[in-house]
């Protein structure tokens, strides 16, 4: 018979204790954000409403909603994820089926890496100067786009490697044992059972577009534009834009005498929205995966 | 297959996207296929103003889209320089060496316009019991070197301590320079140190919140959450309140113009909107935005 | 006795580069065909190529920009003295001490707050949780790094401010100990995601073995595994730095923006990435200011170059093993 002597128990409840302390960890990450998300859309209730979201800012824009930060918003993100992610997935193609190891490809990842890593200031800093300045663009969502671009550009080689590097090299051994080329590999095998990682990095890119308000500040971002309400095509790509982060900045440190919940307001939709993508995101993974036949 | 699907679903999406950004401002209710745009970029004491007066301006002449920036005067004096703005706000004149800088740029000197003024009021959290203040303790209490940190020192006793909490701008604000320029010394400096807040409401929310603090702004962002201070040149003179009247007849030391600059002779779209700031309509604007309107002729 | 073959240890798979393909017989496709996936194979190289180009653009144009003033500057007093007056009309001087010592202050007492909770989260996670509360974590933790900084700007501007004037007692909410926490919730789910991956790289004899002993878990914890990963999870703790080093709005908003060396984490600060984003736009291109602030962005950049290099080279180390 096994007794328990008090060792053992010490040991036990040694090993419960660790339990409720590291789970109390883990906890303490869990609730702020709970916390921190009742207490915006506790704040920001009196204003949000459909109405909110397709009317424009008015009467300094004390009232009224954010219709033009909002589609500002899309069209930055939608029009540097159309740069960013079709190059991105090719330049991680080319690094990780085509490129040899080599101290070439060795410099290469190490910059990749290093990009991931820059601040979001010096991205506006290169933005400013390189798109704004030196190649004429001026300030338009086109320099605001391509800086985005530029930004999340490492990020979505990074995670799109991972996505193909997951994909076993028995399958791509498959394909060449028949006679394929690369490409035809790539395209027929590789890519297609990849495409829940890299669609997942693409995805949670948005949400990041969608929040930075340092590189779109200097390159293509504006305090106040009017535009016509419930018009998806009101922006020309030569035209600065209200932006949503941007927006928030601009209530909560220039507008006077705004309402209270303003700010929390458009601090609910933003996060709604990047919330609702990481999520979208989330979903589409956990689906992908289950299908996946390995 | 399914690969094929995302892709083309997603070129599609571009292609409608761009086809999209390529019908400049089209589909305006108003039906005017083409709205030009003037870049309105510059100081942020203004720049509420300029909002109003750009939502303003809409319904007069919808062909017209002002589009308004913040950032401080010394952004739009910059992007005036550089020609990324129409036109460019700042609550402080033009220094020699940057109309020189503009006028090496565009061949001729920038054109200037007074658009209103602007009473620069000095705040203080509520519970504070002092109510005027001069130009000289500012100057001591402000700037590098001077000997004001404490309440005590302005005759003011604080119950949470003695500690003078300055508040200030950053410094690419006209509001900083023309502090700077008045009360500091022009060729003095700051004393480091202070919280150097990003914009003019900023500093009156801080203000409010802070029972030690002291902070300037442009009168049009005072709250009911702030204490207004009567301002005299000298210590012992009787201060004076910042309102209309006293910006206007100068009574009140600290209040300054606020103008508009364009890089030379504006186009006549321009000009129009110029003209139209200064009108009756315009000006009752700057009243209602709580700036001090030019007197009437 | 028979010799007994000791197996040679399976050589790691080749990278699918490294395996070159067969090429395919010209008789069996089409010239059109191979045409064509010439031109895409041209297009990759392309797009390869291209993304290293905008990475080098970055580094030179910074460079290139910033590079100009350092003759005219004396590097000592530029990283040293405290006195940054970039637009004295009287003598503008360029003292970034200051600078970086806010950065340094609000980047450690953060650090000192997410590094335990970031490596205990990571901890239970990977050791103590059930699939399903695995899943629900980890998802709770990708949401906390979702959230926008220009909205933890915000929180600690307005929420934070009154939360630690109140509980505190003190005049001014917006300083280190505000930034910091934001920071901190800010670098905690790279710290956790990255951890957690260390963690699960150690070998499971490493536990098999210990359990054969055994240990309890937590024993198994902290005298096997902790050890074992510790290269990831310093790993990680260097990209939680790197991410907090760099951030700008965040930080704008909440350190009550002050040239000043703090004495307590009460204190308000400045820091370097705020310093570019609050005077970027008023520079005139070209002026001593605009070139100053390049320099300050080349700094940042160099600071996260090593950081995030270490934890690169780091974490390739493990993968190796």
């Amino acid at each position: 018979m096994f007794v328990e002597t008090p060792f053992v128990r010490k040991k036990h409840r040694r090993e419960i204790l660790a339990k409720c302390v590291f789970g109390a960890m883990a906890l303490a990450m869990v609730i702020p954000l709970v916390l921190i998300i009742g207490y915006l859309v506790f704040k920001a209730a009196p204003l949000l409403s459909w109405d909110f979201l397709t009317s424009n800012p008015t009467n300094g824009m004390r009232k009224g909603g954010i219709w033009s930060a909002l589609l500002g918003t899309i069209y930055l993100v939608v029009i540097s994820l159309c740069i960013s992610a079709p190059i991105g997935v090719l330049a991680a193609v080319y690094l990780n089926e085509y490129a040899r190891e080599n101290w070439f490809t060795r410099i290469v990842n190490l910059a990749v890496v290093n990009l991931a890593g820059v601040p979001s200031i010096v991205h506006a800093l290169f933005g400013l100067g390189a798109f704004v300045l030196f190649a004429g663009m001026g300030r338009s969502i086109l320099a605001a786009s391509l800086t985005l671009a530029i930004m999340t550009m490492p990020v979505i080689i990074a995670s799109t490697r991972e996505a193909l590097a997951s994909v076993p090299v028995s399958f791509r051994e498959a394909c060449w044992n028949v006679g394929a080329s690369r490409w035809q590999t790539i395209k027929a095998v590789v890519l297609p059972n990849s495409i829940s990682g890299i669609l997942t990095g693409v995805i949670l890119q948005v949400s990041r577009t969608a929040g930075e308000t340092a590189p779109i500040m200097f390159t293509g971002a504006v305090f106040y534009r009017n535009i016509a309400e419930g018009n998806l095509f009101a922006y020309g790509i030569k035209d600065q834009c209200m932006a949503l982060s941007m927006h928030l900045y601009t209530v909560t440190t220039q507008v006077t005498n705004a309402p209270d919940a303003l700010p929390y307001a458009i601090a609910v939709v933003l996060l709604g929205t990047v919330l609702l993508v990481n999520a979208t995101a989330i979903v589409f993974r956990v689906y992908l995966r289950s299908r996946k036949k390995w | 297959m399914k690969t094929k699907f995302i892709l083309t679903s997603l070129t599609l999406a571009a292609a409608v996207a761009f086809t999209g950004c390529g019908k400049k401002g089209d589909g305006n209710a108003e039906g005017s296929a083409k709205a030009t745009s003037i870049q309105n970029i510059g100081s942020d004491t203004m720049v509420n103003l300029a909002q109003a007066w750009a939502e303003a301006y809409h319904k007069v002449d919808p062909t017209v889209s002002v589009e308004v920036s913040g950032g401080g005067s010394g952004i739009g004096v910059a992007a005036l320089i550089n020609g990324t703005a129409e036109i460019a706000n700042s609550s402080r004149a033009l220094e020699p060496e940057e109309i020189e800088k503009a006028k090496a740029k565009h061949g001729h000197d920038p054109k200037e316009y007074l658009v209103g003024y602007d009473a620069l009021a000095i705040y203080v959290h509520p519970s504070n019991p002092i109510t005027e203040i001069s130009v000289e303790e500012l100057s001591e209490i402000y700037r590098e070197g001077g000997k004001i940190d404490k309440w005590s020192q302005v005759g003011a006793t604080l119950p949470g301590g003695d500690e003078i909490i300055r508040v200030s701008r950053q410094n690419n604000s006209g509001t900083y320079h023309y502090f700077r320029e008045t009360v500091v010394g022009k060729k003095a400096d700051f004393k480091l140190g202070s919280r150097d807040m990003n914009g003019s409401k900023d500093v009156v929310e801080l203000v409010s919140r802070t029972p030690n603090a002291i902070g300037y702004s442009g009168l049009g962002y005072r709250t009911d959450k702030v204490k207004v201070l009567k301002v005299s040149k000298k210590k012992g003179d009787k201060g004076v309140e910042p309102s209309i009247p006293t910006t206007w007849d100068k009574t009140y030391p600290i209040s300054r113009p606020m103008f508009m600059y364009t890089p030379g002779q504006p186009p006549a779209h321009v000009q129009k909107y110029l003209d139209w700031l200064l009108t009756a309509d315009g000006q009752k604007i700057v009243e209602e935005s709580g700036y001090v309107p030019l007197p009437k002729k | 006795m028979p010799v007994i073959e000791i197996e040679k240890p399976l050589a790691p798979a080749p990278t699918p580069a490294a395996i070159v393909a067969p090429k395919a017989r010209r008789s069996q496709r089409s010239g059109a065909a191979v045409f064509g996936e010439k031109c895409i194979e041209a297009l990759i190289r392309l797009c390869g190529i291209s993304a290293i180009i905008f990475v080098f653009a970055i580094f030179f144009f910074v460079f290139r920009e910033g590079a100009p003033i350092v003759s005219k500057l004396d590097l000592g007093k530029f990283l040293f003295t405290t006195t940054w007056y970039p637009t004295s009309l009287g003598v503008p001087r360029y003292g970034v001490g200051a600078l970086i010592v806010g950065t340094f202050s609000v980047t450690v007492l953060a650090m000192a707050i997410a590094v335990p909770f970031g490596l205990g989260a990571a901890i239970f996670v990977s050791e103590f949780c059930s699939k399903k509360t695995k899943e629900a974590l980890k998802i709770t933790i990708e949401l906390l790094a979702a959230i926008p900084s220009v909205v933890w700007g915000f929180i600690g501007l307005t929420v934070m401010n009154v939360v630690i004037q109140k509980v505190f007692n003190v005049q001014v909410g917006l300083n280190v100990l505000n930034a910091a926490l934001l920071l901190a919730l800010m670098s905690v789910p790279i710290m956790v995601s990255i951890g957690e991956d260390a963690l699960k790289a150690v070998p499971d004899s490493y536990r098999e073995a210990g359990i054969a002993l055994g240990c309890t878990r937590w024993q198994l914890i902290w005298r096997v595994l902790v050890p074992a990963a510790k290269n990831g999870l310093l790993a990680a703790v260097l990209l939680g730095v790197g991410r907090a080093v760099g951030e700008t709005m965040a930080v704008l908003m909440a350190t009550g923006h002050s040239v000043n060396i703090p004495h307590s984490i009460f204190d308000s600060v400045r820091t370097l990435t705020a310093t570019i984003a609050a005077e970027l736009g008023e520079t005139a291109e070209g002026s001593d200011h605009y070139r100053v602030l390049f320099l300050i962005g080349i700094l940042l950049f160099t600071i996260t170059f090593i950081v995030n290099l270490t934890a690169d080279l780091i974490v390739k180390g493990i993968r190796k093993k």
